[in-house]
């Protein structure tokens, strides 16, 4: 086993390119190592000394992130938190103090475990992300990243290095909520998020829905556009919408919930995200994660 | 795995400066109580559950169970053996004490590192803030009413 240290990106492609693996925090890393689930790689080379890779720009098409940005600096975030409320949200999930200040959205983004906090809204947000290699760098949605729990198209000689989010429409809000059974240090047994762009009567003028750990990938809900579209966010809307949701997840049963019940939670999930995304889309300020301000989720 | 490398690193731990001679897969608690010879940090869980490693890397933070030692080259390591002045103990030790916040004491050590970093960013915590701070560190003995309080005590004293 090798160990080196890179200080810039250029150092870190050199040796991803010689066949090192990438540790940031290390939070998923070494966890799955020391419990035999997967073994540290042979080779290792540590990019959570690059300054280059932690930013939060925004621009005017959008907030670009560096892949070592913390989920601690991301809850930080004025922008984040204000445009961006689902990723906040969701960031503010994330583990514990210590979690959040070690663990890295390129790290959760690239780790592609279907049950991963920040997964659902990026995808609402119609994310792309970043990969670079010595010879080339090209920008993905998304959408077309995981292919499987903990798979992505990224060759391993590629490298994370950004994740770039679309400006923010008027009258648009976001929320990300999830079930759990404890407050921190918590997988998702199921979640979603939610954006919401209403229209000048409240009405539903454009929705996007992903869902956490009820398929092999964080997944979209299809046809939601055209089942809600013009409506009001009531109850008769939000009753379709857990639907759609539902119907479309495919989750497994483990030690943490039955298939049944996440097919049922991930409804109800989908529902309070958007109600949340849509009161947020007029205004109203719902404090970050929507789990503790609306009580959501594990009791105190 | 392939073996292990063994690698010559300078750990600074509580001001001191310690040279080690340790593999690169070694986590970070294993060389501090190990090789450094500082036990008050415990191994608990070894899966970022319990927080009963946790120590301050750079002032923040860290579950040293699944932190790799190497990767603390260079930095700032804090210890619950460096919250003390000489032999007097931190005012959140004694009022741990005084709130009768210590039970079996094997969580007291990472709930001190919590408390000290959550008090270094937020000087006046509500007691949801407090609970936030600590959210990473389990007490077995369920008594965190106490060591809640003992920390809120704590933020008001260090103010006064």
């Amino acid at each position: 086993m090798t160990f080196a240290i890179a200080s810039t990106i250029d150092d870190a492609l050199v040796a991803l390119s010689a066949g090192a693996r990438p540790i940031a925090g290390g939070s998923d890393l070494v966890v799955a190592a020391r419990h035999g689930k997967s073994a540290l790689p042979a080779d290792l080379v540590a990019i959570d000394r690059i300054a280059e890779l932690v930013h939060i720009d925004a621009t005017a098409s959008g907030l670009t992130i560096g892949a070592l940005t913390s989920h601690a600096a991301l809850i930080t975030s004025d922008i984040v938190c204000r445009d961006y409320s689902a990723l906040a949200d969701a960031c503010a999930l994330v583990g514990s103090p210590a979690t959040r200040n070690v663990g890295t959205l390129g790290g959760n983004v690239m780790n592609a475990s279907p049950a991963m906090d920040t997964g659902a809204p990026l995808l609402v947000f119609d994310a792309s992300v970043e990969l670079r290699s010595i010879n080339a760098s090209r920008a993905i949605p998304i959408a077309d990243l995981w292919t499987g729990p903990g798979m992505t198209v990224a060759s391993p000689e590629e490298l994370c290095v950004a994740i770039t989010l679309p400006a923010r429409p008027a009258n648009s809000g976001s929320a990300y909520v999830r079930l759990e059974y404890r407050r921190a240090m918590e997988i998702a047994v199921v979640g979603a998020a939610a954006d919401v762009v209403l229209d000048g009567d409240g009405g539903i003028a454009s929705i996007s829905v992903a869902l956490t750990a009820v398929a092999p990938t964080i997944i979209a809900v299809h046809d939601l556009q055209a089942a809600v579209h013009g409506r009001p966010v009531d109850a008769a809307t939000l009753a379709t919408i857990a639907e759609l949701a539902a119907v479309q997840a495919s989750p497994i049963s483990d030690v943490r919930a039955s298939d049944a019940y996440r097919r049922h939670c991930v409804g109800v999930m989908a529902r309070r995200a958007v109600e949340a995304a849509a009161r947020r889309a007029t205004g109203e300020t719902i404090a970050v994660p929507v789990n503790r301000a609306l009580g959501i989720g594990a009791a105190r | 795995m392939s073996p292990s490398q063994t690698v010559d690193v300078e750990l600074t731990v509580n001001g001191r400066v310690y040279p080690v001679t340790i593999g690169t897969e070694r986590n970070l608690v294993s060389v501090i109580r190990g090789e450094v010879g500082l036990t008050g940090t415990k191994e608990g869980c070894d899966d970022c559950e319990c927080g009963a490693c946790m120590v301050l890397l750079d002032g923040q933070p860290v579950n040293s169970c699944s932190f790799l030692a190497v990767q603390a080259r260079g930095r700032d390591i804090t210890t619950v053996e460096g919250v003390m002045t000489g032999d007097e103990l931190h005012p959140l030790q004694r009022n741990l004490l005084d709130a009768g916040g210590v039970q079996c004491g094997f969580c007291t050590p990472g709930m001190i590192m919590s408390a000290t970093a959550l008090l270094a960013r937020n000087p006046t915590p509500s007691e949801e803030d407090v609970r936030i701070g600590l959210s990473g560190n389990l007490c077995r003995c369920t008594g965190y009413a106490k060591i809640i309080a003992a920390v809120s005590a704590t933020a008001v004293e260090l103010r006064s």
